[in-house]
């Protein structure tokens, strides 16, 4: 099988998040694999192991999203793809990222394509979905199991806590919801293979696209925090007396009782 | 003349979701002098359905029925949907930000290629631009777009944007349209419902949520019944789900539900992000929780440092008890 997993490198949202000059500080930030991606990647090897074929890990970002490839390859895909955007465009959103990985896959003839439901730093959900109507394949989102047989796929996905069984077909795109399986930390020589794996590097013409036909649809004009909360109001003294304080004020204070 | 607007509703069970009254709301904001116009899809007579998005701001609404349309699906909705569009060339599309609207949507801008912007919190007008207020980075901040070509096209997050009343003196069109839907790729083979009749946690005004700290599934009896005499409803932690103590349907986070009530009670819940991100912009946030150290206490306006076996029964005789005297 050929089997792709779109990858993004995200901030870690467990870090603390400053702004400066509108924009989030990346300054000294952590930065990972968005966690959905994880599972999309584990199932591909999973798929790999049992379909035979080959895993492709595609990002589109910058020099420094090497590293979470390269994690990837660890994990123990074959391969990985950058789209270095770095020195071509300055703004994008997810009509760009969808526009510049429709060009990508033009000529791939995936059988499967597998990203992550949502990215937790900008969490559109927006990149499967929009890329798989480019392609004209079907998709599939927040799924929690696969199985692939011949050409024929049986999925369970997550609606709202209700469980939908769906039968679909290859090509096909998929979006990935905890519950999929259990991410494998990479092994140490799965650490020094990846070092020697293929990992190409391309740019926007390469994909024989120029700036505007990527140019986005969307603006940010403004990042900010939020209010900055009134540090709350833990109670003291006995819990009888704790107890009917917070009734007290969740009546005469906040309003909600 | 503003803008005409599409709003594409969604049903449960055969009632109209909430979120699809918020979004007709919000197409007005969009576009306060435009023409709000209903979209649903479904199998049978969806007239009812349809009036009821007239009652609550629509000014005339199509329907789409077909049995291929008895259940969503992207393929189905998205024939269905682009079929009007293309009939109605609407300047602006808003749907709510459910697991239907984050599927269907993006496929629908994708092949209108046009923008979206998805959760959106809050709609409002500067400078003559229409602006776009949505969480990002797990809710620990705010981002704010606008669309800068083509069609203004939005998703908007549950209990976050005001209805208008309901007004059943309202008149408007109720119309259905033929669709030609052709075969389905993807076929739905069976759904499992998990979710608690009737409840629609990210509609609801009042939340009480359990975590790990509840331990059992026997723990959440009281939590049931402290969100019984407050009129809410159970949620919980990612860490209840995967303990057994209750159904993943009740999982609030980033891979839950993302609610929004006035009032959301986390009894025994650490306070993990991926939790928070889907509870912190509740309106009023109490923590329950025997670790003063717990971070869900960095964003509950009131805390009780304590066991929640023992807060939580007398928080309902409390509450019980002011509801006699008043
Ligand atoms: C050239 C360029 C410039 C940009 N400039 C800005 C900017 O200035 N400010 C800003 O906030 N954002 C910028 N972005 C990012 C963009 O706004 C979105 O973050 C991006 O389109 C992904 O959307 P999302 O984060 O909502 O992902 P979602 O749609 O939530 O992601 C779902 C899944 O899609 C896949 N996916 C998402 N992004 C990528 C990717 N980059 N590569 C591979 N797979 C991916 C992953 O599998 C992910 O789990 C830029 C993007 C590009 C391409
Ligand atoms: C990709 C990803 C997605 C995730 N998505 C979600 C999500 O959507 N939703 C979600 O909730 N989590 C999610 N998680 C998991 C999250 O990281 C936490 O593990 C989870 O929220 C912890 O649940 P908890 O707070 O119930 O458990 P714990 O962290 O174990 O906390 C239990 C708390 O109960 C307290 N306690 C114990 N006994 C008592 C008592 N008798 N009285 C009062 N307090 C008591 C303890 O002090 C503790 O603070 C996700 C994780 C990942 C990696």
């Amino acid at each position: 099988m050929n089997i792709y997993v779109l990858l993004k490198r995200t901030f870690d949202t467990e870090e603390k998040i400053a702004i400066n000059d509108g924009r989030i500080e990346e300054e000294g930030a952590e930065f990972i694999i968005n966690p959905y991606d994880e599972y999309a990647v584990e199932e591909a090897i999973n798929l790999r192991d049992e379909h035979g074929g080959e895993v492709t890990v595609v990002t589109i970002g910058e020099e420094e999203s090497e590293k979470q490839l390269r994690t990837a390859l660890a994990m123990g895909a074959d391969k990985a793809v950058l789209i270095n955007t770095e020195d071509d465009l300055e703004d994008g959103d997810q009509y760009t990222t969808v526009k510049i990985l429709e060009a990508f896959f033009e000529d791939k003839e995936a059988d499967i394509i597998l990203a992550g439901n949502v990215a937790i730093d900008e969490a559109s959900g927006q990149v499967g979905p929009r890329l798989a109507e480019r392609l004209d394949i079907p998709y599939v989102t927040t799924i929690t199991s696969i199985s692939v047989d011949g050409e024929t796929v049986q999925i369970e996905r997550d609606v709202e806590g209700d469980v939908e069984k769906v039968e679909t077909s290859l090509p096909l795109l998929v979006t990935c919801q905890q519950g999929l399986n259990e991410p494998r930390y990479p092994s140490l020589p799965g650490i020094m293979k990846a070092k020697k794996k293929p990992l190409e590097e391309l740019e926007l013409d390469d994909l024989d696209l120029d700036e505007d036909d990527v140019e986005a649809k969307t603006k940010t004009v403004d990042i900010f925090l939020p209010p900055e909360k009134e540090a709350g109001k833990v109670l003291e003294g006995e819990i009888d007396d704790q107890v009917k304080e917070l009734v007290s004020l969740l009546r005469n204070e906040a309003k909600v009782l | 003349m503003g803008k005409r607007m599409l709003v594409i509703g969604e049903s449960r069970e055969g009632a109209l979701r909430n979120v699809t009254f918020e979004a007709i709301a919000a197409a007005k904001q969009i576009s306060p002098d435009g023409e709000v116009v209903g979209v649903l899809c479904g199998e049978g007579d969806l007239a009812e359905q349809g009036n009821e998005m007239i009652y609550y701001g629509a000014d005339r609404v199509i329907t789409v029925s077909d049995e291929k349309l008895k259940t969503y699906t992207s393929e189905g909705y998205g024939q269905a949907i682009k079929a009007v569009i293309d009939d109605e060339s609407p300047e602006g599309i808003v749907m709510g930000h459910t697991a239907v609207g984050k599927d269907l949507t993006p496929k629908l801008a994708s092949k209108l290629e046009t923008g979206l912007i998805s959760d959106v919190t809050e709609v409002s007008s500067e400078g003559g631009n229409i602006i776009f207020t949505r969480p990002i980075y797990s809710g620990k901040a705010f981002e704010k777009k606008m669309i800068t070509d083509g069609i203004v096209f939005a998703t908007i997050r549950p209990n976050n944007i005001a209805s208008l009343d309901r007004d059943d003196s309202r008149t408007g069109e109720v119309t259905t349209k033929d669709v030609d839907i052709a075969d389905l790729r993807t076929i739905i083979k069976d759904i499992i419902r998990k979710g608690s009749e009737g409840v629609d946690l990210s509609e609801s005004k009042v939340i009480v949520a359990g975590g790990r700290g509840v331990k059992s599934a026997e723990g959440f009896e009281p939590l049931e019944e402290l969100a019984e005499v407050l009129g809410g409803a159970v949620g919980a932690s990612r860490g209840a789900c995967d303990a057994g103590y209750c159904d993943y349907s009740l999982q609030i986070g980033q891979t839950g539900k993302v609610v929004t009530p006035d009032l959301y009670i986390a009894a025994g819940i650490s306070g993990a992000i991926q939790h928070l991100a889907g509870m912190s912009n509740s309106k009023v946030i109490v923590a329950i929780n025997k670790d003063p150290e717990a971070n869900i206490f960095n964003v509950a306006d009131y805390g009780i440092v304590g066991d929640l076996f023992e807060v939580v029964p007398k928080l309902i005789e409390e509450i019980k008890q002011i509801k006699v005297n008043a």
